[in-house]
């Protein structure tokens, strides 16, 4: 009898406890979203969002050219990382058991890894330097780097959970194997797929280090992709670290745009992975 | 004596090293339905997977040995146009999810990235699923999803979807396996009413199928064929001893 009670009490503290602890992980998220939100809410208006910023002491600037340049880069990141990654996912499914692809999977892994200022730092070498001038697509370039591994391990997780009948089926029609793999295979597991776009794009929305010394920042709006380019992160970190009252504002405004825009993106793949 | 429309000829097949078909022979009469039955793991489905190389495509798999179409041999032709001539249907029901009832059914078209004019789809697509016996069922949801219908139906779609590119033989591949008894009997009537226009061969283990929907029965036992004959003399008067003893149940 004492036994059944002390277990008893034994279950109710541990699910105390993982109650708590799961709890204390909502916290600091719930607090990092509610500041930036107070912060950064009174800095949001149409201004803000249209205008360039303005010069020292002038009142109304805005981040437009940050908002820009960072559609700009995700959009030649994706553009770049998605085909890329999207195929070697499918090679990856394709050829489960070759020595390539076993390669291939650690490389990933690897690649996981890299911190992202050292792919910076490449695309400076590779890019920058051969190129003469910093630039949106060096920035692209060492983004996409950091979008590959999640694409792929997405694509080739996904493929793996679709049913190897739906491949036969096609097959036996007499349907190549091509054709199979772009209109029966990839159909079916198209939603996860999308989901990994999109994860990876959320991984390179913020993504400050490898932006510093590729496409380095630009006061002005541009649009060329072989110039300097000004981004959120880049610029609220230039931004949160000068003195100006102003500017911190600013940054607040623009942190806002940015967790909203990610915390959008989470939200749509949530939808997605429902499906 | 009736016409052969498909025959295999010292066909054996490998996993590996692994010897699971030994040196078939048989002829397979045009327009009526032969079973191939037998005990699991005879290697029946590997048998019809070869005839329209199937089974090719898992890694390590081979064959040796000779298929003929029609006097023609299959190796020597693409994969892909065997496959269009010789349908196939699986053990479990597998439509394709994507896809609404209608373009499951004219799938055989459109993956291949063949166009046809919007009528002769309509046509297509309606004598297939008449054939099938699912017409009447389907009739005002073809653009919706297949995923609501039940198994049963699914697997006639399946079949629909085979049927829809007008093959001269279809391979059923236990077909009824994954079915309640309802709608294995429908199936079985479909069988024997599809006979008329399609070679069918079906792959069974379950005795009592062979016996109500086909004409000509192979009996195998691991990997070899021990008879091949009319299927009323072979559940009466069977030749093989085995034969008899798989039929009153002794082993299998």
């Amino acid at each position: 009898m004492r036994h059944t009670k002390f277990r008893i009490a034994a279950n109710r503290i541990f699910q105390g406890i993982i109650i708590f602890l799961s709890f204390i992980i909502i916290v600091p998220l719930f607090l990092i979203i509610l500041h930036i939100v107070v912060n950064g809410i009174s800095a949001i208006n149409w201004q803000f969002l249209v205008s360039l910023p303005a010069p020292m002491g002038e009142k109304d600037g805005g981040i437009a050219n940050a908002i820009v340049g960072t559609f700009i880069i995700i959009i030649i990141s994706s553009i770049l990382a998605i085909p890329v990654g999207v195929l070697s996912g499918i090679f990856l499914y394709e050829y489960k058991n070759s020595k390539l692809s076993e390669v291939i999977r650690m490389c990933v892994e690897v690649l996981m890894g890299v911190p992202s200022i050292v792919l910076g730092i490449i695309a400076y070498l590779w890019i920058v330097l051969s190129f003469g001038s910093f630039s949106a697509l060096s920035g692209s370039i060492a983004l996409s780097i950091m979008m590959l591994p999640v694409i792929i391990r997405t694509t080739e997780e996904t493929l793996c959970l679709i049913p190897d009948t739906l491949r036969e089926a096609s097959l036996a029609l007499g349907v190549p194997y091509y054709r199979t793999i772009l209109k029966v295979i990839v159909p079916a597991g198209f939603s996860g797929i999308l989901t990994g776009i999109l994860l990876s794009i959320t991984r390179i929305a913020g993504e400050t280090a490898p932006l510093l010394f590729t496409s380095f920042g630009n006061p002005y709006m541009n649009l060329n992709i072989f110039k300097p380019t000004e981004t959120l992160p880049h610029l609220i970190y230039v931004y949160a670290t000068s003195p100006y009252k102003q500017w911190h504002n600013a940054a607040w405004g623009a942190s806002f745009i940015l967790v909203v825009f990610v915390l959008g993106l989470n939200f749509i793949t949530k939808i997605l992975v429902r499906r | 004596m009736n016409k052969t429309i498909l025959k295999t000829k010292k066909l054996s097949a490998y996993f590996g090293k692994e010897k699971v078909l030994k040196d078939i022979d048989l002829s397979f009469p045009e327009k009526k339905v032969t079973a191939i039955m037998g005990p699991s793991g005879c290697g029946k489905t590997t048998l019809i997977r070869c005839i329209n190389r199937m089974h090719e495509l898992i890694p390590g798999a081979t064959i040796t040995g000779n298929v003929y179409l029609h006097d023609e041999n299959i190796s020597a032709l693409n994969p892909i146009l065997v496959r269009r001539k010789i349908g196939m249907v699986f053990q479990r029901p597998n439509p394709f999810p994507t896809m609404s009832i209608y373009d499951n059914v004219i799938a055989g078209y459109k993956l291949n990235g063949l166009r046809l004019p919007k009528d002769e789809m309509n046509t297509i697509v309606e004598d297939s699923l008449k054939k099938s016996a699912m017409w009447d069922e389907v009739k005002d949801t073809l653009h919706r999803k297949g995923s609501f219908l039940s198994g049963g139906q699914q697997q006639r779609l399946c079949i629909a979807r085979a049927l829809a590119m007008k093959p001269e033989v279809i391979l059923l591949d236990e077909p009824t396996s994954a079915l309640d008894p309802k709608a294995t009997s429908k199936i079985e009537e479909l069988i024997v009413e599809l006979k008329d226009t399609v070679t069918i061969l079906i792959v069974t283990h379950n005795t009592a199928q062979a016996a109500r929907v086909s004409d000509f029965t192979a009996f195998m036992y691991v990997g070899e064929l021990i008879e091949f004959g009319n299927t009323s003399k072979m559940f009466t008067v069977p030749d093989n001893k085995m034969t008899e003893e798989y039929l009153t149940g002794k082993f299998g």
